[in-house]
């Protein structure tokens, strides 16, 4: 049986970036990808706005990823694509994954696990659209696959449902295309992507945006022809007699992404409700020694080269890991924060400083974040917006802290006057 | 008069605030950056874009190449390019990077490869 230091799965953002920095620190990396080609969705993003943040540049999804696959290729990292982990037991040296290849079942041994399994759109079916099951009803992802990788439209005459960024990003790309967006409808008051992507993709075609509106129906036999949409009311229930008919061909949705932890789930990682991604700690690790996770399996990121950043960190410290005890101090955050990861910190490795990502539960306009140890502020920032599309990241460093396992850390914002 | 903005030079999207002067100046608030500055000046006189989108091409096992403006074009040209982009079949092997098409549409802006084909 092959043995491995660090076994990442998934050849996304996430895993390229965490399997190329596992083998920096001279472990024996194994990059598992059920795909055929490295780069999970970035193959298909060719717009660009990606690495702004991380190569100074403004790139295309596509261009991202190929700088990363190229590093990649200057490693000694084992990468076996058209293969599936179908299963993962703990074992006294670390973990069995049974994989599923072309050449048949292998069994590999592995230290540590970096889970980069990225995340998945939710589907019609998740958010309760009645109606007949005809063709034309589409994740904004499939109907980027459709046009960016096979090159084929997958309607006409489209409406888009949800203001997700690949909801956004669709439109344009479905219009540049000679399609007919009518509309992107959302069902909350504010819009669910970036301002920039409302800006430039929207605006600039001319798309209505719907805010407080969604599709109730579904019609048409075969194929899509035609969707009821209603202005819904503050609990986001339509209401009767703002009905309207639309005739079109196409159903796009864009609402909203789950971490996939199928994996996670089988080995008992604990998960947050809030992310519904592992509870880590400030090194990437889940609650399962061991086990780490990085990228949109984590959270759902809305930048890759946040993505990159964790996959470095998770890759960095499981290629490290030797087992010891943690101790872990829980990261504690009022109901204004949708969420705050890492959700610990091992008390045990305070050296680098904890890199947080928060997003604020609602829209706020200029607001003070602090972070308190026991009642006392460690850290203050303001904000000029805060809008949940939006993730914040902020470094703490916690080696002057004095910081225990009893400890109270905690996050609170307040909104200021303007 | 005041015109709302959203810079899209970087994922901040600053909400700008400018105006265009009768002079040509503009004033900018709301940039947490020289670049927003620079967005603005050139969105309220001559709003630039940069343009991503796939070419067809001679090779069943990559149907579309994805492609990208080296640069901005002028957001008026976008519906020319992409006019142009329309007839045109690509038939050699290119890498990221490449140039598929040179000076597009008499923007003075090429065409390049944004993946290997």
């Amino acid at each position: 049986m092959r043995t491995f230091d660090v076994t990442v799965i998934g050849g996304g953002p996430a895993g390229l970036a965490a399997a190329i920095s596992a083998e920096k620190e001279g472990a024996r990396v194994l990059l598992i990808e059920r795909e055929a080609r490295l780069g999970g969705v970035l193959k298909q993003c060719i717009h660009d706005g990606f690495g702004v943040i991380r190569f100074g540049e403004k790139l295309s999804g596509c261009e991202y990823g190929a700088r990363f696959i190229k590093e990649l290729e200057k490693t000694s990292v084992e990468v076996s694509c058209l293969t599936f982990a179908s299963k993962i037991e703990k074992t006294e040296e670390g973990f069995l994954l049974t994989l599923i290849k072309r050449s048949g079942l292998e069994e590999i041994s592995t230290k540590t696990i970096v889970l980069a399994t990225g995340c998945r759109e939710r589907t019609a079916k998740q958010v309760s659209i009645h109606g007949s099951r005809p063709a034309g009803v589409f994740t904004a992802g499939t109907a980027q696959y459709y046009l960016n990788v096979m090159g084929q439209m997958p309607g006409k005459r489209c409406v888009i449902l949800g203001s997700g960024d690949i909801g956004l990003i669709m439109a344009r790309r479905l219009t540049l295309e000679g399609a007919e967006v009518l509309g992107v409808y959302e069902a909350k008051p504010t819009p669910s992507g970036l301002m920039r992507n409302i800006y430039q993709c929207l605006n600039d075609f001319e798309i209505p945006l719907h805010l407080s509106h969604t599709v109730t129906r579904v019609h048409g036999d075969g194929r899509v022809c035609g969707v009821t949409t209603a202005k819904v009311d503050e609990k986001m229930q339509p209401i009767a007699g703002t009905e309207e008919y639309i005739e079109c061909d196409t159903l796009i949705l864009s609402v909203g992404l789950i971490p996939e932890n199928e994996l996670a789930e089988m080995l008992g990682v604990k998960l947050d409700p809030s992310t519904k991604g592992a509870l880590c700690d400030q090194l990437y690790m889940t609650m399962t020694d061991g086990v780490f996770s990085c990228g949109n399996a984590l959270h759902v990121n809305d930048l890759a080269d946040y993505v990159s950043e964790s996959g470095d960190e998770a890759g960095k410290n499981a290629a490290r890991y030797a087992a010891h005890k943690r101790e872990l101090a829980e990261v504690h955050f009022d109901r204004n924060f949708l969420y705050v990861v890492p959700q610990r910190i091992d008390l045990t490795d305070k050296s680098k400083p904890a890199v947080f990502f928060f997003r604020s539960s609602e829209e706020r306009k200029k607001t003070r974040v602090r972070l308190l140890l026991n009642g006392t502020e460690i850290l203050k920032k303001t904000y000029q917006n805060l809008r949940p599309p939006e993730m914040e990241r902020l470094s703490v460093d916690l080696s002057a802290l004095p910081l225990e396992a009893s400890s109270k850390l905690e996050f609170v914002m307040e909104e200021l006057p303007s | 008069m005041k015109k709302d903005l959203i810079c899209i030079s970087c994922p901040n999207g600053c909400r700008l605030s400018a105006e265009l002067l009768p002079d040509g100046a503009v004033t900018v608030t709301g940039n947490a950056c020289p670049r927003g500055e620079a967005f603005a000046q050139t969105e309220l006189t001559h709003p630039m874009r940069s343009l991503t989108t796939t070419v067809r091409t001679a090779f069943p096992e990559m149907p579309v190449l994805p492609v990208r403006t080296k640069g901005e074009i002028p957001k008026e040209m976008i519906w020319t390019v992409m006019g142009s982009l329309s007839a045109f079949v690509l038939d050699k092997k290119v890498r990221c990077g490449d140039v598929v098409i040179d000076d597009v549409a008499g923007t003075g802006c090429s065409i390049i490869a944004t993946l290997d084909l």
